[in-house]
């Protein structure tokens, strides 16, 4: 049977088919939609798979290399700088080996759509030394989750997918089939110890398993050549590239599609002797281009990013791809006069505006103070009509920069950070500022949901008083607000107050997500209907 | 056979429910289809598009080349010009035409829709107003579709109708008919 999926959807359904018992994610533009996709499926619901969100990706990798312990399907999913969160666990999920097959789905986010930056997950799964399937389209996303569990379980090692954004949102007809059994619980029986002593054997096993996963890649039917008569440009097309690369050409091209990792030294020699020059074609940083022209040689010509034939930074479209290949662009109209670009903005009637309104009026007094931001819609702060903002690096950072600013001299050092980001990994920080006495003011802005990522649940909804009192905050500096502009007053009030205590002080201003809201509106209009 | 379609407008003005309806046309019929959509941050009062291609033949790219376009279909004038580099030579734009202002520097209007009017095929209208007399505020994405659809071409009207039935059943009759009855008002105004 044919359905209409996105990819994400592709990899859920393909999760679930193949017998998922659990996946476990934070939301990330853009993998968000496999979570959802599992979350709302009916077989899941079922079979009672867990879909609940993690509080971070870390959390998320580490519950699911449980589930892989006691020998179950696990899924974990993420944007790729989630990669960096759960970095620690993820590396040493290949030394430890799984039991359960294991798929860590990362989507990255090549040209930074929603994104602070453009890493290229591939290099963690070389760096962590397993296998990487990286699908050109929804089919072989869908197909892939199937074989990626099976090869995970054959070598007892963690796969790394790694889809891109443009494979992640577009949609296509994908051929699905039925549900298998989940895995029966089936505990480990060797040691997970990574004790040096263990560490090393384990270590050691991960590199003897090397030449496997070399040869399953050789004959994946995921990979593989195509020849046309009296070309001699070999093209080496990686993931979602093959798609440019055949809009393009056609069948009029000597092409080497890799959709499955490590990369063969062989097959890359035995492409290489077929042709007079190779070009390497890969979305996201030249992880491939930098392993062919060590495997070919510097005298063997090999182009690409690093080469300056396709961009160096950049997602690639049919048009990049097309000028690398030299074909000539044909006449196309000109890029309009009257036009103006449109970022995008907080919602009109959104609680972070009331929040940026406040702490732009209160700390026009001071002259030197900065707002520290962190990741999500209240970015956005950054832009006009605020401009409030000094910083966005990662997810949490807000309060550790301002407790290092503070400790450097600077008043007033302000945080400013969502609800979900700070159980996410604001609160190690928050702790480092108690226990140091440190001069500074955080703002939980808490729209009682995960926003930017189109509202989901927030971990620690209904929780973040009692999580700052247990972290030492003391009570009279937690204080909590509504932003409405009717409560400017106090709020402006509080604010000054809170800034001049010398000290951790957090106010959360609390109003829920206007498009939450609205959904909630809508479901619970619905729900009286239904039980007329 | 192929069709390259650009939609395109501002996060929340209905874009992928055009998409969605589309795609539902086209696999009924047996076409194949890739829509690539934007998620995440631009949805947020940003300029948003979506690619949609379909074709009888295999489609590869999910994204549309420059120049490749065969219909840019906006809810917002200035939003259809972005996309004139990706428009074919012989494309039609189908569009608003009335300006979704949200932000400070919004482009002189006069000169705005002299540069649309100069495009060699347009269509224009104001799909809100035509929504409004529908009795179908919320509709406008639809009257839009309504106004494509003879471009649409690979497609034929009653495919797209019966889309919409389909993709609106689950809310009710009644949003089924208000939907159809705004796409059919884009429909005779397209002819008119």
């Amino acid at each position: 049977m044919k359905q209409l999926l996105l990819g994400d959807e592709a990899i859920a359904l393909g999760a679930i088919n193949a017998g998922l018992s659990g996946v476990y994610a934070y939301p990330g533009t853009p993998s968000t939609e496999i979570t959802e996709f599992i979350q709302a499926n009916k077989v899941a619901k079922e079979r009672g798979i867990h879909s609940r969100w993690c509080t971070n990706e870390k959390t998320a990798m580490e519950a699911a290399l449980g589930m892989s312990y006691a020998g179950k399907r696990a899924l974990v999913c993420m944007k790729h700088v989630g990669m960096n969160v759960c970095a620690d666990a993820f590396i040493n999920s290949a030394i430890t080996g799984v039991n359960g097959g294991l798929i860590v789905l990362a989507a990255d986010d090549p040209s930074m759509h929603s994104s602070q930056n453009e890493q290229d997950s591939r290099f963690y799964g070389k760096f962590a030394m397993i296998p990487v399937f990286e699908p050109s389209n929804q089919q072989e996303a869908y197909d892939m989750v199937e074989s990626a569990f099976e090869l995970s379980e054959a070598m007892k090692e963690p796969v790394l997918l790694r889809v891109v954004t443009r494979l992640a949102h577009s949609r296509a007809a994908v051929e699905v089939g039925e549900p298998k059994a989940e895995n029966p619980l089936n505990i480990a029986k060797e040691s997970w110890v990574l004790l040096p002593a263990i560490a090393r054997r384990k270590y050691a096993e991960l590199l003897d398993k090397q030449t496997e996963m070399l040869a399953a890649a050789e004959k994946s039917s995921y990979n593989k050549k195509e020849q046309a008569a009296g070309q001699k440009l070999g093209i080496i097309a990686c993931g979602i590239a093959y798609n440019y690369v055949k809009e393009n050409v056609g069948d009029n091209a000597n092409i080497l599609k890799v959709s499955q990792y490590p990369l063969s030294p062989k097959a890359i020699k035995e492409f290489a002797s077929e042709n007079d020059a190779l070009i390497v074609m890969e979305d996201g940083q030249p992880v491939v281009e930098e392993q062919v022209a060590g495997i070919v040689g510097a005298d063997y010509p090999v182009k690409g990013r690093l080469t300056g034939d396709l961009p160096r930074t950049g997602e690639l479209t049919p048009d990049n791809v097309a000028i690398a290949l030299g074909k000539q662009a044909g006449p196309a109209f000109d890029t309009a006069k009257n036009l103006a670009a449109r970022p995008p903005q907080l919602c009109q009637g959104c609680g972070h505006r009331d929040v940026y309104a406040a702490l732009n009026q209160v700390l026009a007094e001071y002259p030197d103070y900065r707002i520290f931001g962190d990741i999500g819609c209240y970015t956005l702060g950054a832009l006009p009509p605020f401009k409030a903002l000094a910083s966005c690096v990662d997810m949490g950072a807000s309060i550790t920069m301002a407790k290092g600013a503070a400790d450097a001299g600077l008043f007033p050092s302000v945080a400013v950070i969502g609800d979900s980001t700070f159980t996410h990994s604001g609160m190690t920080g928050l702790l480092d500022a108690v226990n140091d006495k440190s001069n500074i003011t955080v703002v939980i802005s808490d729209n009682l949901t995960t926003g930017m990522t189109g509202g989901q649940d927030s971990a620690g909804t209904n929780k973040f008083e009692a999580i700052c009192l247990g972290l030492g905050v003391e009570p009279e500096h937690v204080r909590v607000v509504v932003p409405l502009p009717k409560n400017m007053p106090e709020i402006t009030r509080i604010l000054k107050e809170e800034i001049e205590y010398n000290g951790v002080s957090v106010i959360i201003p609390r109003r829920e997500c206007i498009q939450t809201a609205a959904r909630h509106a809508r479901e619970a209009k619905k729900a009286k209907e239904e039980n007329k | 056979m192929k069709k390259d379609i650009i939609l395109c407008g501002v996060g929340g003005q209905g874009i992928l429910s055009i998409a969605t309806i589309i795609g539902e046309a086209a696999t009924a019929a047996g076409i194949n289809l890739k829509q690539a959509e934007v998620h995440g941050m631009s949805q947020r009062g940003g300029d948003v598009q979506s690619n949609l291609r379909l074709s009888t033949e295999c489609i590869y790219s999910d994204l549309i080349p420059q120049a490749g376009a065969d219909v840019v279909i906006s809810m917002e004038p200035m939003e259809a010009l972005r996309y004139l580099p990706y428009l074919s030579e012989t494309g039609t734009i189908v569009t608003s035409s009335k300006p979704f202002i949200n932000i400070p520097n919004y482009p002189d209007q006069e000169a705005l829709m002299a540069e649309l009017d100069a495009m060699p095929s347009v269509v224009k209208l104001d799909i809100e107003s035509v929504a409004k007399d529908a009795g179908n505020a919320r509709g406008a994405n639809m009257v839009l579709l309504g106004m494509a659809a003879p471009h649409i071409g690979i497609l034929s009207v009653e495919q797209l109708r019966n889309a919409i039935a389909v993709i609106f059943a689950r809310k009710g009759e009644t949003i089924v008919e208000a939907n159809l009855k705004a796409f059919d008002s884009g429909v005779a105004a397209s002819k008119n």
